[in-house]
């Protein structure tokens, strides 16, 4: 029992931690801007890779210099859609699908460019877990990972539903031509979106490289994850994201628990296939997700 | 560099630049004609690839399955159902749904199958590769002069290619199909079958590039999961595919060749750097290639070769009573 505790549920929630913040993100894009964001991967490496140098230029800890990382990521996903988004967003969405494909790719060539393709770990050392009740171990960075989702989590919910900029958001998701015939401005909407999605792309960026590594391609590799997350939670519906990313979390890491017999359910190896199969789950049998998103 | 050598260079360019050409008709067939976006022609490719080397390879010695040393174009009809079957399967889930979620589900499809290659040892002998996989009419042509017969090959594979994509694209069945790409409600309320048409241009398209991929692997002569990079494969057919121009199959070929140019020449270039330059350039490559992409689709939506419809023909011949 304390096994499974210990050693997948644990982790399991730090791994959905990461997905629930890239996928608040894709889910909210989609929402206003109304397309699938395939260059969001690659905002949280960049993310992660700001945060590195602040890292090493400052002598800072990782979560102090995080808001260098935001801020990387923040200027280039602005950046992005100003030079790259904007100029097709009167065509059909799938113009800008793709023109984030090449976003995803150039900010990849950037990072490999600058910090080299080398793998980079924030800290050096083995850190030990925190023991509680003389059974429970838990890393402190998983115990970190999990505070600050829900942190910020809460903290997004608030600015959502109580601040103006956040129920304009809102209003934009839900029906664009209502909200700008009610006066709404689209771009500071839009700006604020990304502002939002980078910055909680570069948080789960250096929240995933302080468990492991930081690497070119981290974040492309949690894409499809991420992906799947906002797909289950209903796309356009941040919380819906959130629980998503903690249930995708959760069945990856489930997964691999030896269930029957000795031997692990699903190899390690294929972990992240689970996330997949539940996309086409939901695809399906519930193609609006749990929470009643958008269907695209 | 002397005549021989850069006759080599221009075979190996164009049997590259075949195969590139292969892939930008089948992703034609999908993107052109039917607005269905595909993220994943790596793992389509890839299974092609696999599928043909399974087949055609000599036999290991009990490394990996297969090795059944069939004849050629036994592995290249394998690629292509294989490969189609994948396809359709992928499309099957959501070609009904909006194009986002077929980019999702593609891209996810060429992931697990990576994973597997990389895995599953007993099938594809892992990161090892597969090796002695034939290239056509080795008893008559070997070494060098084998790649001079693997050109024509390929340019005949692509010749055939071309003829079926421009049939298809003629024919009562391409109208329907950019019929429901340029205006999909009207086609639905004409009585076409959107999903299944939808459904029938991926699988074609699947499996061209399943057939692509068994060129490939027989004229390396070793697969490796290293041959199936996405940003190689799935990244670079779309830039050329959108450079030469959607919808068109002479625009598909031409954007093929000319990107494939413009990247093994830079390539050439940049070989001569010091090696500290060279693993940079390769990055520096990539980026213009993206801002290539983020060009042409602001400034040349129709790229080089932009798609024109055909002629309406009217029939002059004098008037039959309808039937």
């Amino acid at each position: 029992m304390m096994v499974f505790i210990n050693l997948y549920l644990i982790p399991a929630l730090a791994l959905g931690s990461i997905y629930a913040l890239g996928a608040v993100g894709i889910s909210m894009i989609y929402g206003i801007l109304r397309f699938s964001h395939f260059a969001h991967g690659d905002v949280m490496t960049i993310g992660a890779y700001g945060t590195f140098s602040a890292v090493w230029a400052f002598g800072l800890h990782p979560l102090l210099a995080l808001p260098f990382g935001i801020a990387l990521a923040v200027a280039i996903a602005l950046l992005a859609d100003r030079a790259f988004y904007r100029p097709l967003r009167r065509l059909p969405t799938i113009y800008a699908v793709i023109a984030s494909f090449g976003v995803a790719l150039m900010i990849r060539s950037l990072v490999q460019l600058i910090w080299g393709p080398q793998n980079q770990v924030f800290q050096v050392g083995v850190r030990m877990p925190l023991v509680f009740f003389d059974s429970l171990r838990i890393s402190s960075l998983h115990l970190q990972a999990f505070v600050i989702t829900l942190l910020l989590a809460a903290a997004l919910q608030w600015f959502l539903s109580r601040t103006r900029t956040g129920r304009s958001m809102r209003a934009v998701s839900d029906d664009p031509d209502l909200a700008s015939v009610a006066g709404l401005e689209p771009e500071r909407v839009i700006r604020w979106t990304w502002i939002i999605g980078a910055g909680l792309a570069a948080t789960a960026g250096v929240l995933a490289g302080m468990d492991t590594q930081i690497h070119a391609n981290m974040g492309w590799n949690l894409l499809l994850a991420m992906f799947a997350s906002a797909l289950v939670g209903g796309i356009g519906k941040p919380m819906g994201a959130v629980a998503g990313g903690f249930l995708i979390g959760l069945a990856e890491e489930l997964s691999t628990y030896p269930w029957i017999g000795s031997e692990s359910l699903v190899s390690p190896s294929y972990k992240s296939a689970v996330a997949f199969v539940i996309m086409v789950l939901v695809l399906l049998f519930r193609p609006q997700g749990l929470m009643r998103g958008r269907l695209l | 560099m002397d005549l021989y050598g850069l006759a080599q260079y221009l075979i190996s360019f164009l049997i590259a630049g075949g195969i590139y050409a292969l892939l930008c008709l089948a992703l034609n067939v999908q993107w052109g004609y039917g607005g269905l976006f595909n993220a994943g022609i790596a793992g389509f490719f890839a299974v092609g690839a696999y599928t043909s080397a399974l087949l055609t390879a000599a036999s290991s010695g009990g490394k990996h399955v297969g090795g059944f040393a069939l004849p050629i174009p036994v592995g290249l009809v394998g690629a292509a159902l294989v490969a189609g079957v994948t396809g359709w399967a992928v499309a099957r889930i959501c070609v009904h749904l909006k194009s986002d979620y077929l980019a999702m589900a593609s891209i996810g499809i060429s992931e697990i199958l990576r994973m597997v290659i990389v895995n599953e040892q007993w099938l594809t002998h892992g990161s090892l590769g597969i090796a002695n996989i034939p290239r056509p009419f080795e008893n008559w042509a070997t070494g060098e002069s084998s790649a001079w017969v693997f050109v024509v090959v390929v340019w005949l594979v692509v010749g055939a290619s071309w003829w079926f994509c421009n049939r298809l694209y003629a024919s009562p069945w391409g109208r329907a199909l950019r019929a429901i790409r340029d205006n999909e409600e009207a086609a639905r309320a004409v009585g076409k079958d959107v999903d299944r048409l939808r459904l029938q241009t991926y699988v074609i398209g699947c499996a061209l590039m399943g057939v692509a991929g068994a060129l490939s692997a027989s004229y390396f002569k070793f697969l490796s999961p290293a041959a199936t990079d996405p940003l190689l494969i799935t990244f670079l057919v779309w830039v050329m595919l959108i450079a030469g121009g959607s919808g068109n199959n002479r625009g598909a070929v031409v954007g093929a060749l000319a990107i494939w140019a413009i990247w093994s020449v830079t390539e050439i270039l940049t070989a001569r750097l010091p090696p500290d330059w060279t693993a940079r350039s390769s990055y520096i490559r990539m980026l213009l290639v993206g801002l290539l992409l983020q060009f042409v689709l602001q400034r040349y939506r129709g790229g080089l070769v932009p798609e024109r419809s055909p002629p309406l023909r009217f029939d002059d011949s004098p008037s039959k009573p309808a039937p």
